[in-house]
């Protein structure tokens, strides 16, 4: 889960990681009032868990209390790479002297993770990497040993970074590990005219894992920006919603992304996501069906199950059972392949729906499925 | 032979006791697994019935090698003590950690299997099915019945796909069929693995499969090009994820422009590696390079 830029602010502030004044609203007058208590000047950042809020006009200079109305107003609502702006943060501006990049992030092959730094912060850093690969450096942490003071010596040696620096980098690990992220971001950091080192922009990303033992964070801190996301996540499903006009059910990540890939293969274009598992309960399945069938787009669905430790018939009977709940407006193609497939098959034949179809093979359903979304489009 | 895991594995169950774990070590014994004895320290001196058989239960992991010899333990237990079970028979000194449990934290991983590497302890998964050698011995979740011995041997981050493929490709058979598991960090990666089936006498052929998320195949694909000798054919999903979305698994994710299926292809392609569009097609040019080689 990815956090709002004042969640990663308060953060870093309260592992003593010095952070601008500032302050959150959903609302300009409140914008308003935050400016006069700031004194006066003072910056507004849309808050979206977006990068790039610069450049389409989420981060804006007022330069007193009335100004700094007007300009919330302008950006609350704002639309950012199709993230509203429900809240802004009003910040104090700071004297900046110069800019650095700090960061940690999961070096997936080497299994550890990684600090990243650059004296050259404020920009898009994998620009900074691809054109000037030495301004930037890496610097793999050993987990048994963290980032002890001796070791963000040699990170901020490295990246050409003043001493200064030393100690958030410390406490930046600090952020990393005992909040449970997989990520920490700070671009920029910057030093002050006054000689202050200061986190003026972070973000971070906490692993949905540790969720059983992070439990300062819930489910309402995670976004949805589609209201069908935001539907099967309330009901436990692993759905993701996208634009097109085949529903897929399938069991397993795997098999799943692979179904996608198959019904776009097909000249068709899948309409979500959706792993119901290994135990395809009918529960499930009449969930992840209503979920599927209120999505406007989509013409038809492809249930996709391989009966490994599930066995088929019990998903073929989760199916008819789910219909007593469900009312079928789609055409609904089911292809059952592995354990007890024969019989999964037969329990669906006897069902006789007259929306339900079979298809022996993946690719065959995956064909039908495709042919019925776009003949009916 | 097959890789990592044979009829002569004696094998630990750590979270024996509880019902996943039952569920499995049954059917685990049921596929002709050697299960020498489940570890729970809160049961210890027990045992637990399996049809025909009565598996004792023991404190710890030392306690189990101790007694019976054993070299593959398969980690059952929930997410919040993974950490914990796996650094207890990585010290007990046990070569194999099978670690089934999903939804580990990150840094948990992070610091077991740095931790196994130093203690030499070899870790499959986390959050994957684990790994059979058809015939000889199952250890984890997969499906045993679905397929039979033979002269495959398969890699893959993804457990359905993996029974798929084994599925159809049930008249080849398989020497070992390894779940590493889709998580961000693991244990074993597709490489090992590919180094272990050139090693394995037996193993004619390799299918990887791969998904979106990180660099794994195109390191794969560079040690193919360097490394081994038998022909290797490829699946990879996730064509369709879009950027930034996790797609089930916690490490599937296109962050960027990387992690893409597309580059993935491109990099496995490039080093002479068939890649299928579909798992159907995938198992096809399994057949056809196997009939090309006859």
């Amino acid at each position: 889960m990815d956090l709002y830029e004042h969640q990663a602010r308060e953060l870093f502030a309260e592992h003593g990681i010095l952070v601008p004044q500032a302050e959150v609203t959903a609302s300009a007058k409140e914008a308003r009032e935050i400016a006069r208590r700031l004194g006066g000047k003072v910056v507004v950042k849309a808050q979206v868990k977006t990068g790039g809020r610069g450049k389409a006009g989420g981060v804006k200079l007022a330069a007193d209390p009335a100004a700094t109305e007007i300009t919330a107003r302008q950006i609350l609502g704002m639309d950012i790479k199709g993230h509203t702006v429900h809240t802004v943060m009003v910040a104090q501006p700071v004297d900046i002297e110069s800019e650095f990049y700090v960061s940690y992030v999961l070096d997936r092959a080497a299994g550890t993770f990684l600090a990243i730094a650059s004296a050259e912060g404020g920009m898009d850093i994998e620009e900074v990497a691809a054109t000037r690969p030495e301004a930037v450096a890496r610097v793999a942490i050993d987990p048994a040993k963290g980032v002890t003071t001796a070791k963000a010596a040699l990170i901020a040696e490295a990246a050409g970074l003043p001493p200064q620096t030393v100690d958030v980098l410390v406490r930046l690990w600090e952020v990393l590990t005992r909040e449970d992220a997989v990520l920490v971001e700070v671009n920029p950091l910057v030093r002050t005219r006054q000689g202050q080192i200061l986190a003026l922009d972070g973000k971070v990303t906490l692993d949905d894992n540790a969720r059983f033992r992070q439990t300062r964070w819930g489910a309402a801190d995670v976004e949805h920006t589609d209201p069908l996301e935001a539907e099967a996540a309330a009901k436990g499903l692993n759905y993701v919603k996208l634009d097109g006009e085949v529903g897929i059910i399938g069991n397993g990540a795997g098999l799943v992304m692979s179904t996608l890939d198959v019904v776009a293969g097909c000249g068709a274009r899948p309409a979500n996501f959706l792993d119901i598992g290994g135990g395809a309960s009918a529960g499930t399945m009449a969930d992840g069906l209503n979920v599927i069938l209120s999505d406007p787009a989509v013409r038809s669905v492809f249930v996709n199950v391989f009966g490994g430790i599930t066995a088929c018939d019990a998903v073929a009977d989760g199916i008819v059972k789910a219909l007593d709940s469900v009312r079928l407006t789609k055409p609904l193609v089911v292809r059952l392949d592995g354990n007890n497939a024969e019989r999964g098959r037969a329990i669906l034949d006897a069902a006789a729906h007259p929306l339900i179809e079979q298809a022996t093979t993946m690719d065959g359903a995956a064909r039908r499925a495709a042919d019925l979304a776009t003949a009916t489009a | 032979m097959a890789i990592y895991l044979t009829k002569e594995s004696k094998v630990l169950v750590q979270g024996m006791t509880g019902a996943e774990g039952t569920k499995h070590t049954r059917r685990m014994i049921a596929a002709g697994t050697n299960v020498v004895g489940g570890v729970n320290p809160r049961k210890a001196g027990t045992s637990v019935d399996f049809d025909d058989r009565a598996v004792p239960v023991f404190g710890s992991v030392a306690d189990g090698m101790r007694a019976t010899g054993a070299d593959v333990t398969v980690v059952f237990v929930p997410p919040a003590f993974a950490k914990a079970a796996v650094v207890e028979a990585a010290d007990a000194g046990i070569p194999l950690a099978v670690v089934i449990t999903e939804g580990i934290p990150v840094h948990d991983s992070v610091a077991f299997t740095a931790y196994a590497r130093r203690k030499g302890t070899r870790i499959v998964g986390p959050n994957c099915p684990g790994l059979i050698s058809p015939g000889q011995s199952n250890a984890g979740i997969i499906p045993a019945d679905i397929t039979k011995q033979g002269r495959i041997g398969l890699v893959s981050k993804s457990g359905t796909l993996t029974y798929q493929l084994m599925y159809e490709l049930r008249d080849i058979g398989f020497t070992s069929c390894v779940g590493i598991g889709g998580d961000p960090v693991i244990g074993t990666t597709h490489i090992d693995c590919l180094e272990a089936f050139e090693n394995d006498p037996e193993t004619e052929l390799v299918v990887l499969i791969g998904e979106i998320g990180g660099d794994a195949e195109e390191r794969a694909a560079a040690h193919i090009r360097d490394h081994v000798s038998k022909p290797v054919v490829a699946y990879i999903a996730g064509f369709t994820a879009p950027e930034g979305k996790t797609m089930g698994h916690a490490g599937a994710i296109v962050s960027g422009s990387s992690g893409t299926a597309q580059a993935k292809k491109a990099a496995l392609e490039a080093v002479g590696v068939r890649v299928g569009s579909t798992p159907t097609e995938t198992a096809r040019l399994v057949l056809d390079r196997l009939a090309a080689d006859q």
